[in-house]
């Protein structure tokens, strides 16, 4: 099976002006354009996202020194305060549900449990079609090759037992000490073994905006030493809604007889997750909050945030399939349906 | 490693550090195969001895 590492990300197409003019910038010298704004979620988010990658991988042809250039830096300030404003707007209901429970676990389980009415893994398992279950793939692919990578900015940034708790579940997902179990690359093996591209970002081109503000959420929490408490309630509610999903997920491939290793990481998952999201909830976010107490809103935050966006990619992706469209943006050159 | 420690969830797993071995009701031994695992306390799990998180949706 042919994974390959650290190749270089290509660029993206730009989506609108904004992206168009971030694309123009990072090919030089980082200057962007003072009066372009976005036009659609499409052209935001992509433009977000390009701007949070300088920080992970960044790109082909792009200076590694424009990662700290301060007009891209102030262009992502700009898209960040829009970003979490709407966020925290979306969030607010389930805030203020949870905060009835007591106990940060418990307000963490209350967000976690929260039905939007539409499930993806359950269509998964039961409805989709092998295109369908390979496009969800298609679009996870934008996070879990690099899975883990955003919560990690939040360790120089806890102590005590909140910090240990969260370095014993990242041990697990970079691999407990063996690159072979690195969870990005048992999600590379189900990409190449599905017969899909296995490298970072090379789908980006037909990922939409949805599933881009869900990689930006958690760039946006872990980049900001002031959100380390949504950072951490957000990998809680994403640890606290896997392992019974993932279930769902590894019955979809069996179904579907997709090649063993796309079973194999989501088989992985349900064991590993049901150890995480304790670890998550308790050991990292009970810990927190009980060391810094005025974090507690934005920890609920963070978790809101994760059960809204995936609660938006469900309904995107099932209504576009329900309709026997496809979820991916059309190839370049192609023409969009 | 020396010491086993054993963490009860309230309704949940037991979360177990440092074993090496977990045997289950029928006598058979299941490796440790990460730096913490969840051993089913509830019963209901359909990869015992690990826990698979079945209690949250059991019983209510
Ligand atoms: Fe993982
Ligand atoms: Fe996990």
């Amino acid at each position: 099976m042919c994974v390959r590492e650290g190749a270089a990300v290509i660029l993206p197409e730009p989506r609108g002006p904004l992206s168009a003019d971030v694309v123009r910038a990072l090919r030089a010298d980082g200057e962007v354009r003072r009066d372009v704004e976005a036009t659609d979620e499409e052209d935001f988010h992509l433009s977000l996202w390009l701007l949070y990658e300088l920080h992970y991988r960044s790109f082909e042809g792009v200076d590694d020194s424009l990662e700290w250039s301060p007009p891209l830096l102030a262009l992502r300030r700009a898209l960040e305060e829009q970003f979490e404003a709407e966020l925290r707007g979306a969030c607010a209901p389930l805030v203020a549900r949870a905060e009835q429970a007591d106990g940060v676990p418990d307000q963490l389980a209350a967000i976690a449990s929260f039905d939007s009415g539409t499930s993806l893994p359950l269509f998964l398992q039961r409805e989709a079609t092998r295109d369908q279950y390979l496009e969800f793939l298609v679009q996870r692919s934008l996070y879990h090759l690099k899975e883990s990578d955003p919560q990690a900015w939040a360790l120089p940034r806890l102590d005590g037992p909140a910090k240990v708790a969260l370095a014993e579940l990242q041990y697990d997902e970079f691999g407990g000490g063996r690159p072979e179990r690195l969870h990005s690359r048992l999600f590379a093996e189900a990409l190449a073994a599905a017969g899909l591209e296995s490298s970072f970002g090379a789908y980006v081109n037909r990922v939409p905006s949805y599933t881009l503000a869900v990689n930006n959420a958690m760039s946006l929490f872990g980049l900001h030493r002031r959100l380390r408490g949504a950072a951490m309630g957000h990998l809680a509610a994403f640890e606290m809604t896997s392992s019974l999903p993932c279930r769902r997920l590894l019955q979809g491939a069996d179904r579907l007889e997709l090649p063993e290793a796309v079973g194999h990481y989501f088989d992985e998952h349900v064991e590993a997750d049901a150890v995480h999201e304790h670890l998550a909830s308790r050991g990292i976010c009970g810990a927190l909050v009980g060391a810094e107490p005025d974090l507690q809103s934005d920890v609920l935050f963070g978790a809101a945030a994760c059960v809204h966006l995936d609660a938006v990619v469900a309904e995107r992706m099932v209504d576009a399939w329900t309709h026997g469209q496809s979820t991916l943006l059309a190839e370049a050159g192609e023409n969009v349906a | 490693m020396s010491e086993c420690e054993i963490t009860v969830v309230p309704g949940g797993p037991a979360l177990v550090r440092g074993a090496g071995f977990v045997r289950d009701e029928d006598g058979n031994r299941h490796e440790v195969g990460r730096a913490v695992v969840a051993v089913c306390l509830c019963g209901l799990t359909q990869r015992a001895p690990w826990c698979d998180s079945t209690h949250k949706v059991a019983g209510d």
